[in-house]
């Protein structure tokens, strides 16, 4: 029996509303508020995404349904440049950190870290909630920076200066700084979390519960959790640099009092190219726990994907000059972070190799997680291998800053957190609310959503290889770029669509919620820790604190009558 | 094979569209390899009753084989690629040729401005020609250009030269370029830098010999050292 | 696969869970200050001659005096926790007390300094080197007054007799941020004042 388990007796008949469901200390409460934040900001992030390419398919003609929005926001539906500018920045601000982190990290990492190694809550559970509570404010810092005079931050996502240092280049005064703060609140929210997953992970686990019997979904957690710890301090740096250079009028990034713009970007990318993989991994894991379920089959190369993880988590520190290949950085540096770039395509084919090699000669059930797995798996390679001309340096000279770049981490990360965050959701529905999703509408969710992202998403690598520069608020403006007016109507309309593909989704979400078929302990007939608890799990997560025997991923194992072997239980 | 770039007109621009279709074969074997098989894997192994999976860890080394030597086949791929393209990189980025046709160009919002030394060959004295969003050069000659910017990043953009460099406030980047083919091309920004980032466009016109004598015969201040004229043409 | 008896309790192996996330709070700590100091080195190799001259007018004694007072702070810190082992609520007051007063001062001695910098006209818009120099001594600065409350709390905590049984390792957590706080100076005062 475990000591730490019978620390939380269960008491939630004694706890008011306010402290069960609102200032909640229970990590699975937690993890469902961070995922209601990450569904609403994607709400928010997706009504952007459908005015920008509204703009992009019929520029300055009136956005339908959108004439509501004042002036000087927009003009009777029509989308002036100044908050086009806004719409991009806030688009990828939104998607990366207020949809992407919250709903991987935030809401899985949370449910699912405490119950995969068999602990009853997290280590810090008022830190827990202090980290919900800090990214919530966050996120409404961001949505307020649209209301304030000047509108929402326009200098990209990635902030740039000195077009981000000076309100005299934009125009935009308050919303750069709100910006500034909102990303500096949201940083310190996830390292609270990241401090938090990772000593649960380190001393919490469950008796018998080696690192290398850990669940794949939690060695993703924490390696992402590290790499973020590791990589936001400098930019949380030079986010201050940036805030006092716009508010007091240091010149860190001011070239005429010695200061330079390109720290920034170095800055920037130290902890932007980490952060890609801070968002890949859990979707990656969330892969990585379906495919063994539904293929009743061992994980293959369980160290070989540990390993590998590492591998790629350690090269992503030494990769990010390769954002930079033209920004005039120092050219004998060039080639370096070149090699480097290319070299993790190596932990990343073995990765994906391990995944498909998991297939092979599987019984392979194509319920609606598996599916949104193999989606994954199958945009995903689409994204990894479209990296591959931007990490050369000299293929990215004419690639870069095209829609072939936006194209290309569309890919890799709509893989990751939409179709990686599907997979988790169909999959761990049942244990979060103790209810199954519908398999029909699942099925059908997944059919549309796969078609549509490739309509939308194929059209812009051509773009991009015709030259398309992104964040043109009018392309056509252009002679050479008239001919691409077609493809971003295309790609509008599949934009479109696969909003609308998403209705599916959300009605089923909410239905099973509350009709869906009741759901026992383990309906996937998994075998790692939290299929051990009830659905949904109480405050303290198990009956009896369990211990473990073996690996997660034993099934069809040749010894045994059943095709599975819950990790809890002894031979 | 496919028509997907805009016309090339430089004499790297086939270095470096010979490194992407170069990627683009190896990778896009590498797709219809793994999506191939995953549809393969999908289909062939759906459950059946009275069929169990097979119990494959992937532990052994003989299996992990199956992983190992493709990865090792990418690191061999992925050091052809970078030897390739490490050779267009040095052309195009590296040293700039000797020349004799100079021009700075400077990025500010929204405009590119190129300035011509003007007859006595050297920047900075009262006979240099500013021009806005036009740059005149001849075909077949080297044309060395110095990037650089008044107020924000932008980046200097020609599309049918495969060029591309970001210009930085308090920096003189060089870039280089020789055109093959005469004509009038667009020139563009491809760094936000504010609300008229997409107004941001030039022209490059490239002309013969014969005629860019004849335009500098034109355009240019005339050789004799003038009175105190700005020389600022505004088209 | 192996079956190996769950007979270990991996929570057991480890150090106090307290302790480990102050560990890891302190490893993306470094990663901030690093950040910035590896950014001010960038900028003064960049930039010779101008910034040797301006930091010519830092006052290398009040730094070095600062630097004596946060190292002792930091022994007295360490004798606190001694004391909290031994449940000898004097001396634990004592010390605890003794290094709240050794933070106070240093922040005393600091706005000394400031005052006579910025009297003289170097004000953090003077030049790149005292942006650096306000903005990094402002940010440790900030993470000394934290540490000072966090102390004080001990302290009243000590004083009252509640920091036993339960919250006596408190007393270690916060040290180990203290002396972070201290080897951070030890980075900036080099940096800083002895580098022209």
């Amino acid at each position: 029996m475990s000591s730490s388990a019978a620390a939380h007796p269960a008491h939630e008949n004694q706890l008011s509303f306010v402290r069960q469901y609102i200032f909640s200390l229970d990590h699975k409460v937690i993890g469902k508020q961070y995922l209601f934040l990450g569904m609403f900001m994607a709400l928010a992030g997706g009504l952007l995404a459908y005015l920008l390419r509204w703009q992009l398919a019929w520029p300055e003609s009136a956005v339908p349904g959108m004439s509501w929005i004042p002036e000087p926001t927009m003009f009777q539906g029509i989308i002036p440049p100044e908050f086009y500018n806004a719409i991009v920045t806030m688009h990828g601000t939104i998607m990366v950190f207020f949809v992407a982190m919250p709903i991987l990290l935030g809401a899985f990492g949370n449910f699912l870290v405490p119950l995969m190694v068999g602990a009853p809550d997290m280590a810090f559970p008022r830190l827990n909630m202090m980290s919900f509570w800090t990214i919530f404010t966050a996120a409404m810092i961001m949505l307020a920076s649209f209301f304030v005079p000047g509108g929402a931050a326009s200098a990209g996502w990635t902030g740039y200066p000195p077009l981000s240092a000076d309100a005299v280049y934009t125009g935009v005064n308050w919303g750069i700084t709100l910006w500034i703060l909102g990303l500096a609140l949201e940083f310190a929210s996830f390292l609270m979390g990241g401090i938090n997953f990772l000593t649960t992970v380190v001393s919490m686990r469950a008796p018998g519960l080696k690192m290398m019997r850990l669940p794949l979904m939690v060695w993703m957690q924490i390696v992402a959790a590290v790499i973020f710890m590791l990589s936001v301090g400098p930019l949380i740096a030079g986010a201050v640099l940036l805030l006092l250079d716009r508010t007091v009028g240091t010149s860190f990034y001011a070239v005429q009092k010695g200061g330079d713009p390109l720290l920034w970007q170095h800055l920037f990318w130290f902890f932007g190219h980490p952060e890609v993989y801070v968002v890949l991994l859990p979707g990656i894991g969330a892969v990585l726990e379906v495919l063994p379920v539904f293929s009743r089959k061992p994980i293959f190369g369980y160290k070989a994907i540990v390993y590998s993880t590492i591998a790629a988590g350690f090269l992503s520190f030494i990769v990010w000059a390769h954002h930079m290949f033209v920004s005039g950085m120092d050219f004998d540096l060039v080639m370096p972070f070149s090699i480097t770039t290319i070299l993790i395509s190596v932990p990343f084919t073995i990765i994906l190799l391990a995944m498909i090699a998991t297939l092979w000669k599987g019984a392979i059930r194509l319920a609606t997680p598996m599916l949104f797995a193999l989606g994954t798996l199958m945009v995903f390679i689409v994204g990894g291998l479209t990296g591959i001309f931007l990490g050369s340096a000299s293929a990215d000279i004419y690639l870069h800053d095209t829609y072939f770049v936006v194209a290309h981490f569309h890919y890799t990360l709509i893989s990751a957190v939409f179709f990686g965050g599907f997979t988790a959701m169909y999959y761990w529905f049942p244990k979060m609310f103790g209810r199954l999703m519908n398999e029909t509408w699942g099925k059908i969710h997944f059919a549309l959503t796969l078609v549509c992202f490739n309509l939308v998403f194929i059209p812009l690598f051509k773009a991009g290889l015709g030259g398309e520069m992104r964040r043109l608020y009018n392309p056509f403006e252009y002679d050479f770029l008239k001919p691409h007016q077609g493809l971003h109507q295309f790609a509008t309309i599949a934009a479109i669509l696969l909003m609308i593909a998403q209705l599916p989704f959300l009605v089923n979400f909410f239905w099973s919620m509350f009709k869906g078929k009741v759901a026992d302990r383990n309906p996937w007939q998994a075998n790692t820790l939290e299929w051990a608890a009830p659905s949904p799990p109480p405050h303290g997560n198990f009956d009896t604190a369990p211990s473990v025997y073996h690996g997660p991923y034993v099934y069809s194992a040749p010894e045994r009558k059943e095709d599975w072997q819950p990790q809890h239980q002894p031979h | 094979m496919f028509d997907w770039f805009p016309q090339n007109i430089s004499t790297f621009g086939g270095d470096i569209d010979s490194v992407f279709w170069l990627i683009f074969y190896i990778v896009g074997a590498g797709f219809i390899l793994g999506e191939a098989v995953i549809i393969y894997c999908a289909i062939r192994y759906r459950r059946k009753a009275g069929r169990r999976a097979a119990f494959i860890t992937g532990e052994k080394m003989s299996e992990l084989a199956w992983v190992m030597v493709p990865a090792a086949i990418v690191l061999i791929l992925d050091f052809g690629i970078e030897f390739a393209g490490g050779e267009a990189w040095s052309k195009v980025k590296g040293e700039t040729p000797a020349s004799d046709i100079k021009v700075i160009v400077t990025g500010k919002q929204f405009n590119w401005n190129f300035t011509y030394p003007g007859p006595d060959g050297t920047f900075g004295t009262d006979d240099d020609l500013l021009l806005e969003n036009e740059l005149h050069v001849p075909v077949r000659k080297v044309v060395d250009i110095t990037i650089k910017s008044e107020d924000v990043l932008h980046s200097f953009f020609v599309p049918v030269m495969r060029l591309k460099q970001d210009a930085i406030p308090g920096r003189s980047i060089p870039a280089w370029f020789e055109a093959t083919a005469t004509g009038q091309y667009e020139i563009g920004c491809a760094e936000l830098c504010g609300y008229g980032h997409y107004t941001m466009r030039g022209f490059l016109f490239v002309h013969t010999a014969e005629d860019y004598a004849k335009w500098i015969q034109e355009r240019w201040p005339p050789a004799a050292p003038s009175a105190d004229s700005t020389n600022v043409v505004q088209l | 696969m192996s079956t190996v008896a769950a007979t270990e309790n991996y929570s057991d192996n480890v150090m106090p869970i307290g302790k480990m996330g102050i560990w890891w709070f302190l490893a993306s700590e470094i990663m901030v200050f690093g950040g910035l100091i590896g950014s001010y080195i960038l900028y003064r190799l960049a930039s010779a001659g101008a910034w040797a001259e301006m930091a010519h007018h830092v006052s290398t004694t009040i730094g070095a005096i600062n630097t004596v007072v946060l190292l002792t702070s930091s022994l007295t810190m360490v004798l606190a926790h001694a004391a909290v082992e031994d449940e000898n609520r004097q001396r634990a007051k004592l010390y605890l007390g003794l290094t709240v007063l050794g933070g106070i001062l240093f922040l005393i001695f600091k706005a000394v300094e400031y005052t006579t910098e910025i009297s003289h006209g170097f004000t953090p818009l003077a030049g790149t080197f005292w942006s650096f120099y306000f903005t990094m001594t402002g940010l440790h600065g900030l993470h000394v007054i934290g540490g000072i409350i966090a102390n004080l709390a001990l302290f009243v905590m000590a004083a009252r007799g509640t920091l036993w049984p339960n919250t006596q390792k408190r007393v270690e957590y916060c040290g180990l941020y203290w002396h972070f706080v201290d080897v951070v100076w030890i980075f900036l005062f080099p940096l800083l004042y002895l580098s022209y």
